[in-house]
């Protein structure tokens, strides 16, 4: 049986904006994935124990507060702590190049700014899922 | 197997997780730890929500759920959503309107595809009852897709059906009664703060006259408002009251046999697909026929004789 990705599609912190995060799980879902969307203003534990309880392969986080250095770093603690740390944790939003590689180096395995196309995030998740 | 099954049996919420994506991977693994845990399931209550789309079950659901956990009661929630036939994908969205119970111990959220099942439940969900079951919850609330006529399978699998309703339907109720109406156990008329809502709550009434028979339990009526948690301690009672009834008339035995049966036989047909479809031994045979089907050289029934004597013999 073929196995299907699963993806988490979350809008950390404060900001009202969840276009891109919508636009994004479209594509996710055209492209054949299982994309489960939780709405506005998740707490980072939020968003890991729902990819706990959803067994999620992939996290895709949506930030245009400013705050991402913080909230996606909790994230990513948050699911080393579950024992999570298999699961591909990507971003998106307005993020500065510099705090990208920033982001990187706590285990956000990609960010991806204005101007990506979805088709780029689909390759991406898609050589890069693990499991 | 035995580890996973043995976590699942101690309620982890990570061994849960990993066990239903087995399940719904139809994976062989899977079966070996569901062999170990279906003695120890029959403790939950299983309450399946039905209704037309946009009648609020998620919001009805997340309600529900407070309402059992200020009773001290753990929950299990699944959500499911349609999978396109078409990209095989799907948008989950039932946990929107659930968020505040994402961080509570004592409640897991499971939202669930389709995947091609047909009757507004998926394949697997007869495994991810008894896991949730197994697993210690004490209440299993499954929403399905919304539904029109013909999604009925949700009371194969319900000890309990709520089916709901919202005010303006008017004379669509008269449509759709054949189908989903002869399935409810409990009707819930949701969103009762907008006009009609008496009008409807009078038609589903006069509808149970016509059925009802002097001495037998009758469909209760509940009017709720989900969004502000109106009428949902009420409906709680209503449902509890169901399951005593279930009890009482030694219902609940024979409900239970019938989600069994359900089970055994669609177990039976998947492995009987995968059996038939096994693309090694197949071994291209399907496309051959198509091609001489399609060319008038053979007709389809001789074809699939042809491929289950071969894969049956």
């Amino acid at each position: 049986m073929e196995r299907k990705i699963r993806v988490l599609v979350a809008k950390p912190g404060l900001d009202g904006h969840d276009r891109g995060a919508k636009v994004v799980a479209r594509a996710l879902r055209d492209a054949g994935m299982e994309v489960i969307y939780t709405g506005l203003h998740q707490t980072p534990e939020m968003i890991v124990e729902t990819a706990v309880q959803e067994d999620v392969d992939v996290i895709g986080l949506s930030l245009l507060s400013g705050a991402h250095l913080t909230l996606f770093r909790d994230v990513v603690t948050l699911l080393k702590k579950r024992g999570m740390d298999d699961v591909l944790v990507v971003g998106g939003g307005v993020i500065p190049e510099e705090d990208a590689s920033k982001l990187k180096k706590m285990g956000v395995a990609e960010v991806f700014g204005p101007g990506t196309t979805t088709d780029e995030i689909i390759e991406f998740i898609r050589k890069n899922v693990k499991k | 197997m035995k580890e996973l099954a043995s976590k699942v049996l101690k309620g982890d919420t990570r061994s849960v997780a990993r066990l239903i994506t087995l399940v719904e991977n139809n994976s062989r693994n899977a079966a070996n730890a569901m062999k170990i845990i279906h003695k120890h399931t029959g403790n939950a209550h299983v309450v399946g929500v039905t209704g037309v789309m946009g009648s609020g079950k998620s919001t009805l659901i997340y309600e529900l759920a407070r309402g059992y956990r200020k009773q001290g009661k753990t929950v299990g929630i699944v959500g499911i959503d349609p999978t396109s036939p078409f990209t095989g994908g799907a948008l989950l969205g039932d946990r929107i309107r659930m968020q505040e119970l994402a961080c509570d111990s004592g409640v897991f959220i499971r939202s669930m595809g389709t995947r091609g099942a047909l009757g507004g439940l998926t394949g697997a969900i007869f495994d991810v009852i008894e896991i949730l079951d197994a697993s210690g919850k004490d209440v299993v609330l499954v929403e399905t897709v919304g539904v029109g006529q013909g999604e009925v399978d949700v009371v194969k699998m319900a000890d309990t059906t709520l089916v709901v309703l919202v005010p303006g339907l008017g004379d669509s109720i008269q449509a759709i009664k054949a189908g989903i109406m002869e399935i409810a156990d409990v009707f819930v008329v949701n969103k009762a703060d907008r006009p009609g809502v008496d009008r409807a709550v009078a038609e589903l009434e006069s509808m149970l006259d016509l059925k009802h028979v002097e001495g037998e339990r009758r469909t209760p009526v509940v009017k709720t408002v989900a969004r502000k948690g109106e009428g949902v301690s009420e409906l709680i009672q209503k449902i509890d009251n169901h399951m005593n009834y279930l009890k009482e008339q030694n219902l609940l035995e024979l409900r239970r046999r019938k989600r069994y049966e359900a089970e055994l036989v669609e177990i039976i047909r998947r492995e009987l697909m995968s059996y038939i479809f096994d693309e090694k031994r197949l071994k291209g045979k399907i496309d051959d026929l198509v091609d001489r089907i399609s060319m008038k050289k053979m007709d389809p029934y001789t074809g699939a004789e042809e491929v289950l004597e071969r894969m049956l013999r």
